[in-house]
């Protein structure tokens, strides 16, 4: 099941062809940090994590999964069906009426490998310490992975659950953010200062750790490292620094393609940069 | 007429606290979250029995909607707790997406929902907290009358697959249902037959209708009282059954008179059977400090206001119904 890491960028580059292509086939979306965290969410999901495409909700002996910046569902979405939670021809519907692939995910209709509603931001960590307590009292050693954007990390509720794990010693729990610097309005340095977010989650009693967002090998060490770590009486927080939207030149480090779809030819001048390893849907 | 009596008094927030501790004996799925008022939810007597399956999260309700919403994942049944202001307005973004829209099987239990929260004033007395939650897709809403009836509406949805809200409150109010109640969601409770005007209440209002009911026959009126406990699914066959009998109706509730019990039940009577209507609520007002019986009085939420508003009610559909049979 698990890949080494020359099949894991394989999958990355098709993932990352699915993000441009889903895109621009309803012109609408998020594609800048989709791509930025494409190598992220392949790690886990074909490397890391203990999971099942034959979905439970409740993920019993499973490590769990949450997307907390539910705009960035098109990576999560690829990287879903490329698992086998769904045919990959599915894809072609996202965003649009009637889809299982909503705009942001959602359990509302049904869509296999979603646990939660996410898009409003800020909620994700929350409902990640649930799903962490949860699996404790039921004597579940399985672990709960989260993926958080750096701009999201503006919004309250976010520091109410950084306080929180630490108290109730939430060991179980490997949150890992996207520090890609950017966010709707331009840099995070402009629009709100996150200031020194290591020296912010230590305060909060968090073990942290950097990880190079896009470089395969740097992800799967620092998540193994990472899992070693977990359950040493600490939440763990994983500063992943990316570029966002990584793998396409004209996308890479701005805001701008935050949340754009490229045009005809702009989708094909991506697609030329993006080898097609495990045939498109 | 049946007649009414009681020995106790209590607060349905023990009835919650009661509940909580017997729902927990009966599942062991079921958990708590509180943020930092257990003695006010009365969750003392859970924690003592179960102390592993509570969870303090201090001053965060945020979060604890959130952490409610995650444990369901792993199988849990997570009873949220803090005052009903708390549990809605400044949580409803949190209910909206990781509950409600997620489907997620967490019960928000509210306490010191209304005015009858008292010398606190208006930033704890929340009015408009039936109409936030009833307007979530999907969302139970529950405000049961007595400490019994708060105590089996607990154990019930503790077996109720889905998000509720169960808002409950401060002061103490006459014990005056059963104990052994079999508390049925949905179910509309019938307190009085009667035939002259209907009158729905919920919550602490129910009692005030009863002695409401009791004035009203000394002056000749025979009112049909009906206990709806649940906001959201309203019973609409029992209201239109009752106001297809009586004609007119009294809905008595605290909270705003916008977007409450009121509200329901004249969108229903709107679709169904246009009648007159007089609401016992807040008018779009905060409340203020007070005793819970002073306030109840000032506000228009008393027995006497029931009366007025069914001596109202009555009068409006007489013209009518004197042209079209006379007519």
């Amino acid at each position: 099941m698990k890949k080494d890491i020359q099949e894991l960028e394989k999958i990355a580059s098709q993932v990352r062809r699915d993000i441009v292509r889903m895109v621009h086939g309803c012109q609408s979306g998020h594609p800048g940090g989709s791509l930025g965290c494409t190598d992220f969410l392949v790690a886990l999901y074909f490397g890391i994590m203990k999971h099942d495409p034959d979905f439970k909700m409740d993920g019993i002996g499973e490590d769990l999964f949450f997307l907390s910046n539910g705009h960035i569902s098109p990576v999560f979405y690829s990287v879903l069906a490329h698992s086998g939670y769904f045919d990959k021809s599915e894809m072609a519907t996202f965003r649009k009426l009637g889809s299982r692939l909503q705009g942001h995910p959602t359990t509302h209709e049904h869509l296999p490998g979603v646990r939660i509603a996410s898009g409003s931001l800020g909620q994700g960590l929350s409902v990640a310490i649930g799903a962490a307590l949860a699996k404790k009292l039921n004597h579940d050693n399985s672990l709960v992975f989260t993926l958080h954007g750096d701009g999201e990390l503006q919004e309250g509720q976010i520091w109410e659950a950084a306080m929180f794990a630490p108290h109730n010693r939430v060991d179980n729990l490997i949150a890992t953010i996207d520090v890609n610097g950017q966010q709707i309005d331009g840099p995070t340095s402009a629009v709100l200062s996150l200031g020194d977010l290591r020296a912010k989650w230590e305060a909060f009693g968090w073990d942290v750790i950097d990880m190079p967002g896009n470089d395969m090998a740097g992800i799967i060490n620092t998540l193994e490292e990472a899992k070693r770590r977990s359950g040493n009486g600490k939440p763990i927080a994983i500063l992943m620094h990316t570029n966002m939207g990584h793998g396409v030149d004209f996308m890479m480090g701005s805001h701008k393609w935050h949340g754009v779809a490229p045009n005809d030819a702009q989708l094909k001048l991506a697609l030329a940069q993006l080898e097609e390893t495990l045939g498109d849907y | 007429m049946k007649k009414y009596t009681y020995t106790e008094k209590k607060d349905t927030r023990s009835g919650f606290g009661a509940g909580l501790l017997e729902a927990g004996k009966r599942n062991d799925q079921v958990v708590a979250l509180c943020a930092d008022l257990i003695g006010s939810l009365k969750m003392n007597d859970f924690i003592k029995e179960f102390p592993e399956r509570f969870f303090q999260i201090g001053i965060a309700e945020a979060n604890m909607m959130g952490i409610a919403a995650g444990l369901t994942i792993g199988g849990k049944i997570p009873f949220t707790g803090t005052f009903a202001n708390f549990s809605t307005g400044r949580v409803y973004d949190q209910i909206r997406q990781s509950i409600a829209y997620s489907g997620k099987n967490v019960k928000i239990c509210a306490s010191h929902a209304g005015l009858t929260l008292g010398e606190d004033g208006a930033t704890h007395q929340i009015l408009e907290d039936i109409g936030l939650m009833k307007m979530l897709p999907g969302m139970t809403v529950i405000n049961p009358c007595d400490y019994n009836q708060t105590k089996a509406a607990t154990i019930a949805i503790a077996e109720y697959e889905g998000p509720v809200y169960l808002r409950f409150g401060r002061p103490v109010v006459p014990i005056f249902t059963p104990a052994d109640q079999q508390f049925e969601i949905g179910k509309a409770w019938l307190i009085n037959e009667g035939t002259d005007v209907s009158i729905f209440a919920t919550g602490h209002l129910v009692w005030e209708a009863i002695i409401a009911g009791e004035k009203l026959a000394e002056q000749g009126i025979n009112a049909e009282i009906i206990n709806i406990h649940t906001i959201k699914p309203l019973d609409n066959a029992a209201v239109l059954a009752s106001v297809a009998k009586t004609g007119c109706v009294v809905t008595a509730e605290e909270h705003n008179r916008l977007g409450g019990l009121g509200d329901s039940i004249a969108q229903l009577l709107a679709v169904n059977n246009p009648s007159p209507q007089e609401y016992v609520a807040v008018n779009d007002s905060f409340g203020e400090s007070g005793t819970p019986e002073e306030l109840m009085k000032k506000y228009g939420l008393d027995s006497d206001h029931i009366v007025s508003a069914a001596i109202r009610a009555i009068a409006r559909k007489m013209p009518v119904l004197k042209d079209l049979i006379e007519g």
